[in-house]
């Protein structure tokens, strides 16, 4: 099993700011207050964190509120602009943060403590509007790149190339290389060979924004390729298409069989989403005569057939992740109890690898106390 | 010839640019919402046949609004557009500025129908509710629905708010179709006894093509539901989810569709399955593995027998009937 990342940096983080910081740790020291014993006595912050920065009017609040607060796209108009860095905390089945920074900010000054901003290990998401001039913002890009690689050189660099809806497949194709271009060329002047720095096409009127935001957060996942390994298992064996592990609040997936991404089967397991918690919404009300009248699992699974015989079917793993995948087999429909009975497999394995990767959380906690413990006596 | 086999003629009619057009594209052409702003001004009377559960074709006659063609239907095709009219859907732009001179017109058309087709239905739309603020939206409606019961002469009209943008216009739409539907009785009797015998909290039958409620039962507990629009969201999630299945599978969203649905919760399980040749029904059970896949066993064997009642119209065709033995309950209890 491998170590989460962010764990052995964050006592780094908590020895920097145990200096004059406490102010800005409040929330997260309240957030983290739940972790009992091991962080009772020092704000240990864990959670990976997502940094949404770019020139203001790039689109990086309307990401944010779209992704993780379920905003319908053309209501983004109306957002207000950022005024001070909008800190979110996410819950699921990884806590992370989503921190949304004003474009007029200068966090670059001496005046900002980078230690704060960068310090906890996670990913800086760029937004370059695309539809606009980008040399400034590619500039300015090139320059907090440097700045970061140079002290946090962990933190994965994502470019989301945002708003590219309004432009031809052409021009499309054209910007994303030209910022490829521009960046890549900066990058190696300065001596950069391999900094982590991806790029993305994004929109938010289409699902290119969760496509982007779940390459993005895999990154962040520990056992990512253990969970891999799981679901191309099931695949395989079940005859599944394609194979999604989707967070349900966000509807980012965090983990796919390893198949090529196939956009249409991936608008139609997150829309099968929507569907299956909208009519959860209406009949889910509490009443005392609703009884149930027999043995049933406590996760919710359904399925769909559609008219050419493509079955979609989706089953709940724990309170934040479900499965969904695609079956285009026809036979698929009288080996339902199977494939029920394989993704039941597939929970209990996936339930013991997210309970391992906490145990092992917790005792590396407990470690980093006591040897803590040992310098101060 | 089968008697029941009735075409209906539906006139749509209103001011120009009210969005009588747009709504028909929603319901009977497959259209998002979305994308009704492609269509074009609707020239003259633009006819359509809409077939609706099997026996019940409507004979969708969708009247341009313009001044020139109203004078027109009004006039010289008096006779024409206004004789044998089973139903006159009337559509009213909330935001219009000329409240008076709209009932007006609405006044005229109404006298040509009391005139020729004096039986015939009628159902106003106040349409468009979207654009005005939510916490004025029910009193203006309610303003504007009496103004119109004031001009309606004899008939005894239904007005509905609706919006494009939401369940609304399915709720409209369905309430319209339930009037038209020859032998509902005997479908919801059907419906009502055939749910009791499964235990359902509720039974609803939809149009397989628009997704519009034809009709539903529920029991005592289901009746509690604290969500009362729920049908109408119902259609409007399913056909959206349609769409989708359209778009990814390379089809036109007219040949896209169900087979089956199952959905297991631990508050409640959903089946939806399709039940004649142009409907599905949707059952909503409690929990319990054992008495949902009863439930849906019993759906699929009482299908045949569902559909020779809803054409013939005959109640004795039923196996229900003949099944007073609680042979169905077996393995529920």
């Amino acid at each position: 099993m491998t170590t989460p990342p962010w764990s052995s940096s964050s006592s780094i983080t908590d020895s920097a700011n145990a200096g004059g910081l406490q102010g800005t740790n409040q929330a997260l020291e309240q957030t983290s207050a739940k972790f009992g014993q091991v962080s009772a006595n020092k704000p240990q912050d864990a959670k990976p964190r997502l940094m949404l920065m770019g020139l203001r009017r790039s689109g990086k609040s309307s990401i944010a509120s779209v992704v993780f607060h379920k905003m319908p796209p053309n209501e983004t108009l109306f957002l207000e602009s950022t005024t001070r860095i909008q800190k979110d905390s996410i819950h699921s089945f990884m806590d992370f943060q989503v921190w949304d920074f004003p474009g007029q900010l200068e966090y670059l000054e001496p005046s900002f403590d980078l230690e704060n901003i960068f310090g906890s290990l996670g990913a800086l998401v760029w937004v370059i509007d695309a539809q606009d001039d980008y040399l400034d913002s590619v500039a300015r890009l090139n320059r907090t790149i440097l700045t970061v690689q140079q002290y946090y050189p962990n933190i994965n660099i994502e470019v989301f190339i945002h708003k590219v809806d309004g432009l031809s497949e052409e021009y499309r194709t054209d910007t994303f290389q030209d910022i490829v271009q521009l960046i890549s060329d900066e990058l190696s002047d300065a001596g950069y060979e391999n900094a982590p720095v991806h790029y993305y096409l994004t929109s938010i009127y289409d699902y290119s924004v969760f496509e982007a935001f779940s390459k993005v957060i895999q990154k962040l996942i520990p056992n990512l390729s253990t969970l891999e390994n799981l679901i191309n298992t099931l695949g395989n064996n079940c005859g599944f298409e394609k194979t999604y592990l989707f967070d349900v609040l966000s509807k980012i997936y965090i983990a796919s069989d390893t198949r090529p991404v196939d956009m249409s089967c991936y608008e139609m397991c997150s829309d099968y989403i929507d569907v299956i918690v909208d009519i959860s919404e209406l009949y889910s009300w509490d009443h005392p005569d609703r009884k149930a009248k027999g043995e049933q699992n406590q996760e919710a699974e359904s399925h769909v057939v559609l008219h050419d015989e493509t079955m979609i079917h989706l089953m709940e793993m724990n309170k934040y992740l479900c499965l969904v995948s695609v079956i285009r087999n026809p036979e698929s429909k009288d080996k339902k109890g199977l494939i029920d009975m394989n993704c039941r497999t597939f929970q209990e394995a996936l339930n013991d690898v997210f309970s391992r990767s906490w145990e092992e959380e917790q005792a590396q906690g407990q470690a980093v106390e006591r040897i803590e413990r040992g310098v101060s006596h | 010839m089968d008697m029941r086999k009735k075409k209906r003629k539906v006139l749509l009619m209103g001011k120009s640019g009210s969005g009588k057009s747009s709504m028909r594209s929603i319901i009977f052409s497959n259209y998002v919402a979305k994308d009704v702003r492609r269509l074009g001004a609707t020239i003259d009377v633009e006819h359509s046949h809409v077939k609706f559960m099997g026996n019940l074709t409507l004979n969708l006659w969708d009247c341009g609004g313009q001044d020139a063609f109203m004078e027109t239907y009004l006039a010289s095709q008096r006779g024409n557009i206004f004789s044998d009219v089973a139903v006159l859907i009337y559509v009213f732009d909330i935001e219009s500025r000329e409240v008076e001179r709209d009932l007006d017109t609405y006044n005229a058309i109404i006298n040509a129908l009391k005139e020729y087709s004096p039986n015939a239905y009628v159902f106003c739309l106040v349409h468009k509710l979207d654009l005005i603020q939510a916490e004025h939206r029910q009193r203006i409606y309610d303003e504007r629905s009496a103004l119109i019961r004031s001009r309606s002469e004899h008939f005894a009209i239904d007005t509905f708010g609706s919006s494009i943008w939401d369940q609304s216009l399915y709720k409209a739409w369905a309430g319209i179709v339930h009037k038209l539907i020859p032998n509902l009785t005997v479908i919801e009797r059907f419906l009502q006894a055939f749910s009791k015998r499964i235990d359902a909290e509720e039974v609803i039958l939809f149009e397989r093509s628009t997704f519009l409620t034809v009709t539903s039962v529920s029991s005592e507990i289901g009746d509690m539901n604290p969500i009362y629009d729920r049908h109408e969201r119902l259609s409007n999630i399913m056909k959206a989810f349609k769409h989708c299945a359209a778009r990814n599978t390379h089809t036109t969203p007219a040949s896209a569709g169900f087979v089956v649905m199952h959905t297991k919760t631990p508050q409640f399980n959903v089946f939806l399955g399709r039940f004649t040749d142009n409907t599905y029904i949707f059952l909503v059970v409690p929990p319990g593995e054992a008495a949902y896949n009863c439930a849906v066993l019993n759906t699929m064997l009482a299908r045949e027998g569902f559909s020779k009642a809803a054409t013939t119209g005959h109640g004795d065709g039923f196996p229900l009937l003949a099944a007073e033995s609680p042979d169905n309950n077996n393995g529920i209890h």
